[in-house]
């Protein structure tokens, strides 16, 4: 029993700095709870949530929030599974090669944005200056202050960002589909791409889904890219919700809108995590 | 002649994707060592005509940028120990003993990781000033002490499983109490292992962000990321200065990282399984 003891540091830690705070948060969310009007707390029932949804900045930002998460991840996934299949023979100086791609993931987001902020500068960025060299386009892109490709961008930062962890996962999953899978597999002659279909895919499956599951939600909870590349900018076109939720505490000072937009944030990721989860359940069940 | 062309094809994707990968790394480098005019001026030059450490002396002229250094460094660093030292035993008593509850904390632990955490934002500063913490580096310490526990419980508790317990086992019947068995006979064998929990722990303290600026105000007690974000308020267009600020935060993180990553990975992947 004494051993157990070992647990109540960090239990109590846990429930004292993050549990408590956080329910607060959350009772928030029906308060009038104002920074520069502290006086005035009181309930106010569900009025933060409907000024919420007649709010265009929120609505664009819970749109934008999707695309964010559909977008980062699907690319994340794809280069990051491209890169994880290319990697998984061993070759000369692939340690090397390893240390150099997957730096990003040592990075914070927010220096993250402020190199993809230097490059995509529309009047000295580098990347205007590339593709104008190159010739693919003929006038400068205000990457970051044209609302229509400011989204892109914050996107194509994210994507750069994250197709580490997605390699690293998925490496590590290759590598450990057993040999003799693949053995069965050319003794009935099957080709690259059958046994990339039936035999890795079907194995690293659990991985691929546990992996999509967590970096949505973190994707969708991080604002520090957006942060420090655009802080939301032009005129509100990039944010998010989290990053939105984060202008109103850090900039507003408005805790009770700030905390319904996060209670909001934890219904889409309930349902989300349960349509992930039935869904990838079902597809199991066919293929089993 | 079919597999001589997928060898290739190949090569090329990966080292577009190398490139892709270095170029912005370079960029921020190259950016940082040319003087404050050239980086304005027409045409963009791809490798810097002259190289000078005008902006890294400028960086710690218009600001206090070693005094910075050294807060990031004493908040990284204490909380990074703290939270190894709670979360070894939290994660030993995780991976060797059953009870009742067991799942639930588990759960609990996990939990954190994908709630959206700012909504404990704004309660937290209430705390931190009820407890005049506000504007100290205490506040930081004790917060990323506890926003790191869960996962390198998480983290910890795999390594610990992979350990047979009967090492400990043996270490008791020759009459080591449970402790010195853990201390003398488990964590030996584990260290590289807690190694690298404590760098991941240490990076992430060192690059967070938002908790510190609204814990910190006064200059003297400021952060890296907060420095830089007060830098980008304050001198919007000084890219020079920037770059310079941005390559000497990264540098630590990316040795670190470089040295850790295998070790992080295991964690990780163990995690995922497990979770």
């Amino acid at each position: 029993m004494l051993i157990l003891s070992g647990l109540i540091p960090a239990l109590l830690l846990v429930l004292a700095f993050t549990y408590y705070p956080f329910l607060k948060g959350i009772v928030m969310a029906f308060q009038e709870y104002k920074l520069f009007d502290l006086r005035n707390v009181r309930f106010i029932g569900f009025r933060n949530f409907t000024a919420a949804f007649s709010d265009p900045k929120f609505l664009s930002a819970l749109q934008n929030s999707g695309y964010w998460v559909f977008f980062s991840l699907a690319f994340q996934f794809l280069f990051g599974l491209t890169l994880a299949l290319l990697l998984k023979k061993p070759f000369k100086g692939r340690g090397v090669y390893q240390g150099f791609i997957f730096y990003s993931w040592a990075l914070s987001g927010f220096i993250i944005g402020m190199i993809w902020k230097w490059m995509f500068n529309s009047q000295i960025g580098v990347i205007n200056d590339l593709l104008l060299r190159i010739g693919l386009i003929e006038e400068r892109i205000g990457f970051l202050s044209d609302p229509r490709w400011a989204m892109f961008s914050v996107i194509a930062a994210n994507v750069w960002y994250g197709v580490a962890f997605f390699a690293i996962m998925l490496l590590a999953a290759l590598q450990s589909v057993p040999h003799e899978l693949y053995e069965a597999a050319d003794m009935d002659g099957a080709s690259g791409a059958r046994k990339l279909w039936n035999v890795t895919l079907p194995y690293i499956m659990p991985t691929i889904i546990a992996t999509t599951l967590l970096r949505a939600i973190w994707i969708f909870n991080d604002p520090t890219i957006i942060y420090g590349l655009t802080n939301g900018g032009p005129a509100g076109s990039t944010h998010i919700l989290s990053s939105l939720m984060l202008d109103k505490i850090i900039y507003g000072g408005d805790y009770g809108a700030a905390s319904a937009i996060g209670v909001i944030m934890i219904a889409v990721l309930l349902l989300y995590t349960i349509f992930f989860l039935s869904v990838t359940r079902a597809e199991k069940a066919g293929d089993f | 002649m079919k597999l001589r062309l997928m060898g290739l094809s190949k090569i090329v994707y990966l080292t577009l994707h190398l490139l892709v990968m270095v170029f912005p790394l370079y960029w921020i480098i190259v950016t940082s060592l040319k003087p404050q005019k050239d980086i304005f001026s027409f045409p963009i030059r791809y490798w810097p005509e002259r190289l000078s450490f005008e902006n890294y002396e400028n960086i710690f002229k218009i600001s206090k940028f070693h005094v910075y250094i050294g807060n990031s460094l004493l908040v990284s660093v204490t909380a990074a120990a703290i939270v190894l030292v709670i979360s070894i035993l939290s994660a030993y008593v995780l991976a060797r003993f059953a009870f009742r509850g067991h799942k639930q904390i588990m759960l609990a632990f996990i939990a954190t990781q994908m709630l959206p955490g700012f909504v404990a934002l704004a309660p937290l500063y209430f705390m931190m000033s009820s407890m005049d913490l506000i504007n100290s580096r205490l506040s930081l310490i004790l917060m990323y002490t506890v926003g790191l526990i869960p996962f390198s419980t998480i983290m910890l508790r795999g390594f610990f499983q992979r350990i047979p317990s009967s090492l400990e086992e043996a270490a008791m019947i020759d009459g080591c109490s449970r402790w010195s068995a853990l201390v003398r006979v488990v964590i030996p064998v584990m260290l590289p292992g807690i190694a690298s929990t404590f760098i991941f722990a240490f990076v992430q303290n060192w690059n967070e962000l938002f908790l510190a600026v609204m814990f910190i105000d006064s200059d003297a007690l400021k952060t890296l990321p907060v420095a830089m974000n007060s830098f980008i308020l304050k001198f919007d267009v000084d890219w020079g200065a920037m770059s310079a600020g941005t390559v000497l935060s990264i540098v630590p993180t990316i040795l670190l990282f470089a040295f850790a990553q295998r070790f992080i990975v295991e964690g990780l992947t163990q995690g995922a399984e497990k979770g």
